[in-house]
């Protein structure tokens, strides 16, 4: 075998990696790049820069020198902040030193968890539309992935009534994230409810990614692992990536029981040891005080998400209103186009980027992701320019 | 505060229809409720927030610190409306600490802001000291940050 024969180097790949698709956010990306003054409501994070004092306090701690390898949990600090903020804002209390892992982003912690939970063969439920690693990281668990349907008629809702014929004596994960990212989709206390009656009646594992939850707009936000018989059978996934502007930071936690845990920090530690020392110490900043910066950027995603869908429904596109996040997920159906050639055409004929529905699942078809972080003024050309548009295709 | 007052806050020159858009009312309800807001005095004025520097002129701004001696009847506010009222002063606060009135006072050059000083602020009974300071530069106004560019790259589509 010629070692620079590039087939020959894919023969040589792991099959289960060479049979993952490319994300179809990815394919996207490749051809808004190729273009100059794009409009594009097509990104997943919060137009906001970090809060200034968790930069400054980041910065600080780089000028006293705090530049080492921490606790592979993280530090002791940062996990005790954590504690105190889920217990704060979500209402389940988790023990610093024994049921709090700090990861590089959720992203890491859901791999953790699959990988520490699946034997081969195990079957995960996750909802789709979703975020794009769900399915990939089951898969590179030598899981099986069950998908659960949801769609627009009830708001994109997981419930116990769609979650049960898909529970086999194989399933052993079922994973939740809401509000949901690229929906904007929440669940109600009720269905919470009914969803951790399942869950604990089937023995089930719960993964539940809430990156999003501080930003809420209509209800309060109800954690699952706040459910009787939950906390013991419940991973919980929070960051500081979404409600306090910290993407690039690229931080976040896992919180559950001690057992699992350990088996994560495993996982964890000879892969990346720690979550970066800067990172953390910005993260403790930004929970210093974090009510005040997440209320001033969740006033405004607000605003944006009112402006957005009354404009929305203003020229007769076809589209609930979102419960959280900052995702808006119209219907495009009606107009006899895919996704994807919607979203093609929109960037070629007016340069406005917004992402196929498709991207986060088949089910996802018919829907386009329109992300409202970014500014009032750009929001207010996007939805002139898909007015246009769309009345080229009428 | 209320929702439309914080929009208003950030960009008063915001059209009512955006307004109604973005805060889930209608138009005639922004209206009214702005209309309120002004006629209770809640709202004082609408106006642009200018980097003066930018400006071609020689326009001096000085924060003076102003003890007074108060008043027995009246306090402070009555010798402090007397200063109010000069063109000259365009911010004026009652400060806890060292001194009483804190007063943002413009002038065309070095030498009116000096006369207004000498001439009129201390000549007033009841001014018993003052300490002028001139701004050489401005970097932040009302909430507004003023040379500072903030270009970061976002990527265009990211999950």
């Amino acid at each position: 075998m010629k070692p620079n024969d590039s087939k020959s180097l894919l023969n040589r790949l792991c099959s289960t990696v060479s049979e993952l698709p490319r994300s179809g956010i990815r394919d996207f990306f490749d051809v808004v790049s190729q273009m100059d003054d794009v409009i594009s409501l097509g990104v997943g994070e919060p137009d906001f820069t970090t809060p200034w004092h968790v930069r400054e306090g980041a910065i600080y701690s780089l000028e006293q020198g705090q530049t080492g390898y921490t606790s592979n949990l993280g530090m002791p600090k940062l996990r005790k902040s954590i504690s105190s903020y889920v217990e704060k804002f979500f209402g389940v209390s988790y023990h610093p030193d024994k049921e709090v892992l700090v990861t590089v982003g959720v992203s890491e912690a859901l791999d953790l968890a699959i990988r520490a939970l699946c034997n081969p063969g195990d079957e995960v439920i996750y909802h789709e539309p979703c975020y794009v690693s769900y399915r990939p990281l089951i898969q590179l668990a030598y899981a099986v992935p069950v998908i659960l349907e949801t769609d627009a008629s009830d708001g994109f809702r997981v419930t116990a009534e769609k979650l049960r014929p898909l529970i086999t004596d194989k399933t052993k994960v079922l994973m939740l994230n809401f509000p949901n990212n690229p929906t904007g989709g929440g669940l109600t206390a009720q269905d919470v409810k009914e969803i951790a009656a399942l869950a604990v009646e089937k023995d089930l594992i719960v993964i539940t990614d809430e990156i999003y939850a501080e930003l809420t707009y209509d209800r309060e936000h109800v954690s699952i692992a706040t459910m009787p018989g939950m906390k013991e059978r419940t991973i919980f996934m929070h960051g500081f990536s979404k409600a306090l502007a910290m993407t690039g930071w690229r931080i976040g936690y896992a919180c559950a029981p001690h057992e699992l845990i350990e088996a994560m920090m495993k996982i964890h530690q000879y892969t990346m040891l720690c979550a970066p020392v800067m990172s953390q110490q910005a993260a403790y900043e930004a929970l210093k005080n974090p009510e005040e910066d997440i209320a001033r950027m969740k006033e405004s995603y607000w605003r944006r998400r009112n402006f957005l869908h009354s404009s929305f429904t203003d020229m007769g596109l076809k589209c609930g209103l979102p419960e959280g996040a900052f995702y808006m997920f119209p219907e495009i159906r009606e107009l006899n186009i895919t996704a994807k050639d919607f979203a093609l055409g929109l960037l070629e004929s007016q340069k406005v980027a917004a992402v196929p529905g498709t991207a986060f699942g088949a089910c996802g078809e018919g829907h386009l992701r329109c992300c409202y972080a970014t500014s009032m003024d750009e929001l207010e050309i996007a939805v002139q320019k898909i007015k246009v548009y769309i009345d080229t295709l009428r | 505060m209320n929702h439309l007052l914080a929009l208003l806050k950030q960009n008063a020159r915001i059209s009512l229809e955006d307004a109604a858009r973005q805060l889930q009312m209608t138009t005639d309800e922004v209206a009214a409720e702005m209309q309120a807001m002004e006629e209770s005095g809640l709202i004082r004025a609408y106006q642009a927030v200018v980097n003066e520097d930018k400006l071609d002129n020689n326009t001096v701004t000085a924060v003076i610190e102003v003890k007074v001696q108060p008043e027995r009847e009246g306090g402070f506010d009555r010798i402090a409306s007397r200063l109010a009222r000069y063109p000259e002063v365009t911010s004026m606060y009652l400060m806890s600490g060292q001194y009483d009135l804190m007063l943002f006072v413009e002038g065309n050059d070095l030498r009116t802001v000096a006369s207004f000083v000498s001439e009129k602020l201390s000549s007033i009974s009841g001014v018993t000291g003052t300490a002028t300071h001139f701004r050489l530069k401005t970097y932040k106004h009302h909430g507004v940050l003023m040379d500072f560019t903030n270009e970061t790259e976002r990527l265009q589509v990211s999950p």
